[in-house]
């Protein structure tokens, strides 16, 4: 090991963020790195578990103790090596994970995780700077044909593994840019898209086939690309948000968060939507709806566009500061976060439900809300109860509901290509990721509903090994 | 037992059962006293018979006794042929030498034993002699027990003449030619009670009366042992202890030639390469006879019989008896020995053609003409002898085996490591080591044969160096072709490389058998190193290097029986893992007698699995032409393997070929040179090795090692050629380990010795091509292993993955290899502990269920038998079940104080029992608690370390554990650094602070197991309320062995299985040494039962226990108690991380760092808890069973079933052998039903306990005079822990207790003896004379009227003050072998000592007056020797590696040797210490003083502390004085 004791004798320190006054003038990134041999000392807190619960909770299986050491060693282009065998993108799970890892650290029983999403970051960022991050084309080509639809992280990661394994894969976006919920849900503050850019390049370099602008089953037909192709893997995300279909839901002002993202994300890349269909929360009273997330994204977004105030509501209560018995260690523990959006200015309200939307002239003007205590029956199942005489008004001129999403959407393509849904609504596949349909598979959250880049990321993964092997017949 | 059982399982002739279950008759194990009696002037008397009777019947407490209580494991004699006495009941016998005369047992049905006689008679005849007369033998067989009745033989005796007149030795011939015919053919035939046909002896110079016997019942058993005509100069005796259990009347000892005391432990090997070197036979005394001889090895018989063929070869051959016997069991001869050099040249032509029979033996021997005694290199057997004045000599394993007055004694001596001790009846003298040996060596030019035809391989010139690494870019083909990982790239390669060490890891394995993992394994995984155990002690490779060698040769080798030069034309090598160079150098040779074939270790990939089979033959058969084409070299390489070739299993082809020869004779023609690239770890190549390669060139690895270096991946490692060494360095080191925990000194014994047993191949497999090697449960085939091959050759040229695997053995990976404990398993049983959720126990224990079902481990694939449950109202409570439940013995020291008192707080709560651990107890914990809960440990180990082994701390035991064995890690010892043994671990240890503590791999005074009979007996007397549990691991055998500890009265065995944790240990101990305790539990089981005697001992079992299930499938393999450990430490918060060697475990545990003990969160109620839900879980299973009391279910296998798993390896694997129940099982106990027999009612202690009433009472001071013989045994103990019981620690004032004795004291005198008492012994002691000394003192000086000069002869044994922690000494002689080893704190003066004074020490200080042998101070880290370097000479003899020599300037240091001498002087009326004194200064600088560097610099800081102490009190008072 590279010191046995670093866990002991050095601190964690992570990265910072910009300081607010300064990060709400832009939509730029607002993590600052650590120094590379600051970073390096933080990796030498890593204490190489034998069983790494790290490594456990992590959905892409990163083996954080090995690279964590080579890190240590100063070793950049080893641990490059390792992290990229288990991870096609660490650039964006580096930016966006929430890190189940470190939820499962050993330190973490005692004190402090090792600050290990940032070292994943800072190892990948350090890669492309130094040109480890080359395009790699297969050394042969195994002549199979793959489309892979959609080109979110499950499909990037799918198709990317297809290809490199020496098939020919087309990637279909319906969007006119690649990334799916990576360029268009989440905000340019966290992920920059020039980052996206630089690895699709590489992708391409690599031989992948890239579609931008094709929606399948209406530019291509989906006989087309299943006679066209020896496999076919669905990565259409799960982009049916769930709504909130309450009185006065009709008024105008109330926005689905993935519409109000993907327009600010446009913008900032210069594909500014005409005037009247832009959604902005400049001086305005903006609630969110939903406390997860993209929630969080929304109020860091409504800020940066100056809203007069941001307000959060969650219909849960607020979790506790740390982590309950129910959920010991390693288990992911439901804690109150404050996120950096958060930090930015809004007012979090928890246990609130929303009754009604109250309008003036066919717009929204106020919220009534309702204070909900929960309990648990005797499955232990949570349940809500109004809390009685505790309504209250909430001014809005702009709401965002970011409620989550129920499952992929399935008109269309997925209508098209006949494939068996679940009960859930998902598209249905078997063990081996695939559908009801021969060689056609799904994988992602249009598989699994919505989860995690990094669950998608792995997914995508698993779906190229499982089609590598139909396609090889074994 | 009762009388009954056995008339019902009386065979029609008892003997060795056949193999059945997992007992297998081949695992027996003997050992034994031996000893001699002769008249140096050959003068033939019937009172040196009787004297020979007498040294047996002394020595009875070192034999065993069966079941019966009567039945001995075997007892004889041999002397000279009594002409006088057998002329009277045959006239007709010519003169002496004339005939030849043998007792014969035949079988006892009548028609049986006359076919034999008329056989005998037609071999007699056709070999051109005649029978002259058959006597009847008169045997009384009231005398003897009922075992040995039931295969009793019929006795007589028969004369042989020549037809014609013929020499003596041509008559000696040609009855040997005789005896090797008829035993063959007898063999050979039919009959059914063939085995009972056996010719003790035939020979015209000595008869051997021998059998199932006691050493009481020999003399009643044969009437003409008593007959006053039967006289000899010569009686050579044996009494066998056996862990054999079946002893049968052909293994009693003398055989024709020895009597053994010991255990080879190379056997295995012996008899291959004597059966490989039958075909070269040739000698012009035998001529055609020759191949008459052949098998020279009897099939069937002991180690000790197989020695005593091979020994009577050579001689009858031509070779003299002393001449044989150096070549058989040659003394170490390295630089380390002082030995002339002729006798190294000597040793050296032998050992190109003869590899020794390596293992503890004390060997006596007698022709009729010379009788004489050797010990091995290691002389780890007693052997005592004293010569009278009128020409008497006696040699034993035991002094007082013959009572002399002390005027009558010439001189007293002991037979020393590697040594001879002759007797020419003849020449009418003993002739000295020195000169016997110069006689020998000098027979021949051997430096002249050696220097000439001899080549070494560093002296042939390198012509051609060979690249190390392969071309650019094949390198990582290389690895995925060969399984190469990443965890043997950062846990082995680059551990080994850089540190030129083995790496160490913590915690056990937990990783499914070989046969059970889904991933390809490598063909080594299917084999565990076996290991030494109680039979046989390990060696410290390390501290006892001088014994250890790794040379070897290869070449053709000659025949055996002949002299000549060209026997030694050899390749010399001193290590035999090759560099790509090396293998050049031989290929470059060019010598006419030296040439290389080159043989591909590959199959065709297109021919598929099939292809394998093929691929062997065609090997063998090109092997076995290579030979007749006259090749020397045989090469066998998977250079060759490429996308169309897969590589044949290194291990697989190499033991093919090794078999292939050996069974058509040629094996000795050719050296196997394996070139592969598949060994990378100390495992595969000790396998090589063992399975017949000569050398290995493991250019794969080295190829790696190369590559790591060019990637900057060795820190500080600066070239190719450093790194190559430091990895061929590791290697060897690791290899050196592995042969000494077998006990094995030199690789060319070990080579072709199979020390391995398989687990998980099926018998076709090992019949075929690891012949005689163990597998147990069958396992896979050839197509499997194929298969293997395959999938690892698809990974080369399929996947072709861009990076190595992490496989996930040694840590776990989420889609590696499986683990027992992986984060689902550990967080759960922490959940249920924490949160006292009874379902999330239930959680925790499904999921480790089916993961054991996967299968993982054996117990996976057994079900239970539905039956009719019963209410679980009904089932015993979870407070019984709570009374067989232990915690694993993990040291304080290995696991934090926080970590260790929870556990003995928990489990004193439940009533169950925590250990010590090695590591001692600090005696707070002896009493309760104020809040009354208690943190004293129940169990108290004693281990080889004697780490605070007190009588204090053994009267505070409830059990005693005698811990012979690790799982984690048998047959090694350990090591605490200095760094970590802080004040309070020093102080439990009795130990200095900063000073480092070894423990030694063996116990030093367990080389046998009637040692370790005697270190129970000895435990006993200090605490007869404790249980003794003796601790072993699980290995192929162990049930014989359990039954000879069973024999030693040993109150419990614990079986502990191969996968249990360590705090530190190679990696390679913790994964491949042992196996899984099913198959020790069920094997110790099934073989108690089987010789009657599991109602006698409780048995416990451990190795990765987790859930109740498991306790229950235990329970029902044989087991009535069970031990946790990682189990235990998971419940209290271990997430397995293996740092417990760093020091460096985050949870607290495993950590003595002060900061990181704070994070220890264990509670015992988590321990409480976890035991609750698993008791609970065993009764819920006990319902089910229909069991009430868990007592009901031991040993009950009919309970199980073998369950049908579809996976493609287990299905393959077959319990029967573990689920067999013997048939006694009816009729015999299956589970402790009565207590053992401890002969300690009637010890000397009782005698003086009374005596010492008063000082016991009132601490008034009383004195007594007592005679005492050998038979005394552990004289002082009893009353020591009487004294300790009564005054604890601190014992009694000074004197309080004072005993004199006059005599031969027995083994253990003075053992543990406490404070206030003080032994005065006039006479001699034997071994382990002042064991554990608690702070007493000990006397001994030679008895009044003695002539000889004390300081010139042994007074006491070896191994003494072994682990004494305080108390004194004053010794008026020489002692034996290891004076003071492990002495902690006890001050000594002796006159001189044996090998390895002061080994291991770590406190306390000696006083040597006189010569001291080989390997002084070897581990010593603490304490002070002060040597007066009489000779000069003492550098050379001293191991200097952890001190430093210096002559003796300090102050202090002057006057403790002048007070201790005038003490001595005071005690014993030392002459030699008077002398001293009376000219002080003209000896004071003959004195050097020997001081760890450890200890000089923690007395450095105990001095400055001091200074400074005082410095600080001076200011102080000047401060005072200035504020005045």
């Amino acid at each position: 090991m590279a010191n046995p004791r670093g866990f002991m004798t050095v601190k964690r320190s992570g990265n910072t963020c910009r300081r607010v006054e300064e990060r709400v003038q832009d939509f730029r990134e607002i993590e600052i790195q650590l120094s590379d041999d600051a970073r390096q000392l933080q990796a030498s807190r890593c204490m190489e578990c034998s069983v790494p619960f790290c490594h456990w909770a992590c959905p892409v299986a990163n083996i954080m103790p090995e690279w964590q050491q080579r890190l240590a060693e100063g070793d950049w282009r080893a641990a490059y090596d390792l992290l990229q065998d288990t991870n096609n993108f660490p650039e964006f799970t580096g930016r966006l994970c929430p890190a189940l890892c470190e939820a499962s650290c050993v330190l973490s029983i005692n004190g402090e995780a090792v600050t290990i999403r940032e070292n994943e970051l800072a190892i990948i960022e350090r890669a492309f700077r130094e040109g480890y991050v080359k395009p790699r084309p297969p050394a042969q080509r195994t002549g199979k044909k793959v489309a892979v639809i959609g080109s979110g992280p499950a499909g990037l990661a799918c198709a990317d593994t297809l290809n490199r394994a020496g098939h020919t894969v087309v990637l279909y976006e319906a969007a006119g840019a690649v990334g799916g919920f990576l360029r268009f849900g989440v905000p340019d503050f966290k992920l920059d898209k020039s980052i996206i850019d630089r690895r699709v390049a590489i992708l391409q370099e690599e031989g992948l086939i890239v579609k931008t602008g094709v929606r399948v089953g209406t530019d291509i037909s989906s006989e087309e690309i299943r006679s066209t192709f020896d496999a076919v893997c669905i990565t259409t995300g799960a982009r049916k948000p769930r709504d909130l279909l309450i009185e006065g839901r009709e008024l105008d002002g109330i926005h689905q968060a993935v519409e109000y993202l993907e327009q600010q994300n446009r913008i900032v890349a210069g594909d500014a939507p005409a005037g009247e269909d832009r959604i902005s929360a400049a001086r305005k009273h903006v609630v969110v709806i939903g406390g997860g997330d993209t929630g969080s994204d929304c109020i860091g977004t409504a800020i940066r566009q100056g809203a007069r105030s941001v307000t959060q509501l969650e219909i849960l209560p607020a979790p506790p500061r740390t982590r309950p018995d129910t959920l010991p260690w390693p288990l992911w523990p439901k804690v109150y976060k404050t996120t950096s959006s958060h930090e930015e200015g809004c007012e979090r309200l928890f246990g609130a439900s929303t009754r009604r939307f109250t309008g003036e002239s066919g717009g929204i003007r106020r919220l009534c809300v309702v204070r909900v205590d929960w309990d648990t029956d005797e499955n232990g199942r949570y349940r809500m109860a109004e809390r009685p005489g505790s309504e209250f008004d909430l001014e809005a001129d702009l709401v965002i509901l970011a409620l989550g999403f129920e499952h992929t959407v399935h008109e269309g393509l997925v209508h098209d290509l006949g494939v068996q849904l679940s009960a859930r609504g998902d598209v249905a596949v078997d063990g081996r990721h695939m559908t009801s349909v021969a060689g056609i598979f799904a994988a992602g959250d249009a598989a699994q509903g919505a989860s995690l880049v990094v669950r998608a990321i792995f997914e995508g993964r698993a779906a190229a090994r499982d089609i590598d092997a139909y396609l090889r017949g074994t | 037992m009762s009388e009954t059982a056995i008339e019902e399982h009386r065979p029609e002739t008892a003997h060795f059962p056949e193999p059945q279950g997992l007992y297998d008759p081949a695992h027996e194990h003997g050992s034994c006293g031996i000893g001699f009696v002769a008249n140096i002037r050959g003068e033939r008397t019937h009172e040196i018979v009787q004297r020979g009777l007498e040294v047996l019947e002394r020595m009875a407490h070192r034999g065993a006794e069966s079941a019966d209580n009567c039945t001995g494991d075997g007892a004889g004699l041999l002397m000279q042929i009594p002409h006088e006495f057998y002329k009277q009941d045959v006239p007709a016998l010519p003169k002496p030498g004339q005939y030849g005369t043998g007792l014969v047992f035949l079988p006892r049905k009548d028609s049986e034993g006359a076919y034999c006689a008329e056989e005998f008679e037609d071999v007699v005849d056709e070999e051109g002699l005649r029978v002259l007369a058959w006597r009847a033998v008169a045997v009384d067989d009231s005398a003897i027990g009922e075992i040995a009745r039931a295969s009793e033989p019929a006795m007589r005796q028969v004369f042989i003449v020549g037809k014609a007149p013929l020499s003596r030795d041509a008559l000696e011939r040609k009855l040997y030619v005789v005896r090797k015919v008829i035993e063959d053919r007898i063999r050979r035939s039919a009959l059914q009670q063939a085995r009972l046909f056996y010719l003790p002896s035939l020979s015209t110079r000595t008869v051997v009366y021998k059998g199932m016997l006691t050493s009481m019942q020999l003399r009643r058993y044969f009437a003409d042992l008593q007959d006053k005509r039967v006289t000899s100069a010569i009686a050579l005796v044996h009494s066998r202890f056996s862990t054999n259990t079946f002893p049968s009347w052909d293994l009693a000892q003398p055989f024709r030639i020895i009597a053994h005391n010991g255990e080879i432990n190379t056997i295995k090997g012996n008899r291959f390469w004597m059966h490989a070197s039958e075909s070269s036979f040739a000698s012009p005394l035998f001529g055609d006879d020759i191949k008459k001889l052949l098998p020279i090895i009897e099939p069937g018989k002991s180690d000790s019989a197989s020695f005593d063929n091979a020994l009577e070869l050579l001689v009858a051959a031509g070779r003299s008896l002393p001449h044989a016997i150096m070549m058989l069991i040659p003394e170490s001869f390295n630089q380390l020995n002082p030995i002339p050099d002729d006798l190294k040249y000597f040793y050296e032509y032998h050992s190109a053609f003869m590899e020794p029979w390596d293992g503890p033996a004390s060997m006596v021997f007698c022709d009729g003409r010379f009788v004489g005694g050797t010990l091995d290199r290691n002389g780890l057997r007693p052997s005592r002898y004293v010569v009278t004045k009128d020409g008497l000599v006696v040699m034993a394993s035991e002094v007082g085996v013959q009572t002399f007055p002390p005027e009558q004694i010439e001189y007293k001596g002991r037979l020393m490591p590697g040594k001879l001790l002759l007797v020419d009846t003849e020449e009418r003298r003993i002739i000295p080591d020195r000169e016997i040996k110069e006689r020998v060596s000098q027979r021949r030019p051997y430096r002249e044969w050696v220097e000439k035809n001899r080549i070494r391989m560093a002296d042939i010139p390198l012509k051609n160096p060979a690249p190390v690494g392969v071309p650019n870019g094949q390198l990582h083909e290389l690895e995925l072709m060969f399984g190469y990982n990443r965890e043997d790239i950062e846990r082995i390669l680059i551990p080994m490389a850089t540190s030129g060490r083995e790496p160490v890891s913590s915690m056990g394995t937990d990783t499914p058998l070989a046969v059970f993992s889904d991933r390809p394994q490598r063909l080594f995984n299917y084999f565990k190193q076996v290991f030494a155990q109680v039979t046989n002690p390990a060696i410290d490779p390390l501290r006892e290097e001088l014994v250890m060698t790794l040379t070897g040769y290869i070449g053709t080798e000659g025949n055996l029986l002949a002299e000549t030069p060209e026997n030694c034309a050899m390749i010399q090598f001193k290590r035999p893992i090759f560099t790509n160079s090396d293998v050049e150098k031989i290929k470059d040779l060019e010598h006419e007698d030296f040439k290389t074939a080159t043989l591909q270790m590959t199959f065709p990939l297109s021919e598929g699995p099939a292809g394998l089979e093929r691929a062997l033959s065609r090997l063998c058969e090109d092997a076995e032409s290579k030979v007749h084409e006259g090749y020397s070299f045989l090469i066998l390489s998977d250079r060759g393997a490429d996308a169309e070739n897969v590589p044949i299993p290194s291990l697989l082809a190499c033991s093919s070929v090794h078999h292939h020869l050996v069974r058509v004779q040629k094996r000795t023609k050719i050296a196997l040179i394996i070139k592969t690239a598949e060994a990378r770890e100390v495992m595969h190549f000790a396998l090589l090795f063992g399975y017949g390669a000569s050398v290995v060139n493991p250019y794969g690895a080295l190829a790696v090692v190369h590559d790591l270096l060019k990637k900057g991946r060795l820190p500080g490692v600066a070239n190719a050629i450093e790194a190559e060494e430091n990895y061929i360095e590791a290697v060897h080191k690791g290899l050196l380990k592995i042969l000494s925990k077998l006990g094995i000194s030199t690789l060319r014994s070990y080579h072709g010795a199979q020390a391995f047993e398989a687990i998980g191949l099926s018998k076709e497999v090992v019949d075929r091509y690891f012949t005689g090697t163990d597998s147990r449960i069958g396992g896979i085939g050839l197509e499997q292993i194929a298969q293997e091959a395959l999938m690892q050759h698809r990974k080369a040229f399929g996947d072709r993955p861009a990076l190595l695997e992490s496989e996930g053995v040694y840590q776990y990976r989420k889609y590696g290899e499986r683990h027992a404990w992986n984060p689902e398993t550990i967080s759960l049983l922490q959940w249920a502990v924490r949160s006292n959720d009874p379902k999330k126990y239930r959680e925790f224990a499904g999921l480790v269920n089916r993961q054991n079902q996967a299968p993982h481990v054996i117990r996976g694939l057994l079900d239970f038998r539905p039956q009719t449950p019963v209410p679980i109202e009904e089932v015993e409570p979870v407070e019984a079940i709570f009374k067989r439940l232990t915690t694993g013995a993990m040291s304080f020291g290995s696991i934090s104080k926080e970590a260790h008192e929870t556990i003995a707080a928990a489990m004193n709560t439940i009533g169950g029992r925590s250990n010590t651990g090695e590591g001692g107890e600090d005696p707070e914990r002896f009493a309760p608690r104020p809040d009354g809960t208690s943190a004293r440990s129940a169990i108290k180990q004693v281990a080889s370390g004697r780490f605070g082994v007190t009588s204090n701390y053994l009267v505070n035991a409830d059990e005693i554990q005698i811990k012979i064995a690790q799982g984690a890690k048998p047959g090694e010892g350990g090591q605490l650094p200095g760094h970590k043994v802080d004040h309070v671990i020093a102080r439990t240890r009795y130990a200095t602070p900063g000073v480092s503590l070894i423990s030694p791999p063996p116990h030093h005074d367990i080389y046998s197991i009637e040692d370790l009979a005697q270190l129970i007996f000895d435990l006993k007397n200090v605490n007869w309320d404790a249980c003794i549990s003796v601790k072993l691991v699980s290995e192929t055998g162990v049930g014989t062995i359990a039954a000879g500890v069973a024999k030693a009265h040993a109150d419990k065995i614990v079986i502990c299985g191969y996968d249990g944790g360590t705090g530190a240990s190679p990696q390679s101990s913790i994964k491949h040494a042992g196996l899984p305790f099913e198959l020790g539990i069920a094997e110790t089981h099934q073989t108690l039962v089987l010789n009657g005697l599991r109602g006698r001992v409780r048995l416990q079992t451990d190795g990765q226990l987790k859930t109740g299930r498991d306790v229950v499938l235990a329970g029902i393999l044989g087991a009535e108690e069970f031990g946790f450990g990682t189990a235990a430490l998971i419940a209290l918060g271990c997430v397995m991380m293996r740092k417990c060697h760093l020091n460096t475990c985050p949870m607290g545990v495993a950590t003595q760092d002060p900061e990181l003990r704070k994070h220890f969160a264990g509670k015992p109620e988590h321990l409480i808890r976890y035991f609750t839900f698993l008791a609970e879980e065993v009764r819920e299973i006990m319902a089910q069973l229909g069991i009430r009391r868990f007592d009901d279910l031991v040993g009950r296998t009919d309970l199980l079933v073998q369950r049908k798993v579809d996976h493609w390896k287990a299905r393959t694997v077959d319990l029967s052998s573990l689920l067999y129940r013997p048939e006694r099982s009816r009729s015999s106990a299956i589970r402790c039903i009565e207590p053992q027999n401890h002969a300690i009612n009637s010890v000397l202690d009782r005698a003086l306990i009374d005596r010492a009433g008063p000082a016991l009472k009132y601490r008034d001071q009383v004195s007594t005079n007592l005679p005492i013989t050998n038979a005394d045994r552990a004289v002082g103990a009893m009353l020591s822990g009487r004294v300790s019981r009564l005054y604890g620690e601190s014992g009694l004032p000074d004197d309080t207790i004072q005993c004199t004795f006059h005599g031969s004291a027995g083994q253990s005198f003075g053992a543990f003896l406490a404070k206030g008492i003080t032994f005065r012994l006039l006479g001699d002691a034997n071994d382990y004379f002042g064991k554990g000394l608690s702070g007493g003192r000990l006397i001994a000086m030679p008895p009044e009227g003695s002539t000889f000069k004390a300081e010139e002869n042994i007074i006491v044994g070896n191994t003494v003050l072994y682990g004494a922690t305080s108390g004194e000494a004053f010794i008026r002689g020489v002692a034996g072998e290891r004076f003071c080893v492990r002495n902690s704190g006890a001050h000594a003066v002796i006159e001189g000592t044996g090998d390895h004074c002061a080994e291991y020490m770590t406190g306390g200080r000696i006083i040597v007056l006189g010569k001291v042998g080989r390997n002084f101070a070897a581990g010593m880290s603490g304490g002070i020797a002060y040597v007066l370097n009489v000779d000069g000479n003492f550098t050379y003899f001293c191991n200097c590696a952890m001190v430093e020599l210096s002559p003796v300037l300090d102050q202090d240091d002057q006057e403790f040797i002048k007070a201790w001498l005038r003490k001595h002087v005071a005690y014993t009326g030392s002459p030699v210490a008077g002398a001293v004194l009376a000219r002080w200064h003209e000896y004071l600088p003959k004195f050097i003083r020997v001081l760890p560097l450890e200890y000089k610099r923690v007395l450095h800081e105990r001095k400055l502390a001091e200074i400074d102490r005082q410095l600080a009190a001076i200011r102080e008072e000047a401060q005072l004085g200035a504020s005045y």
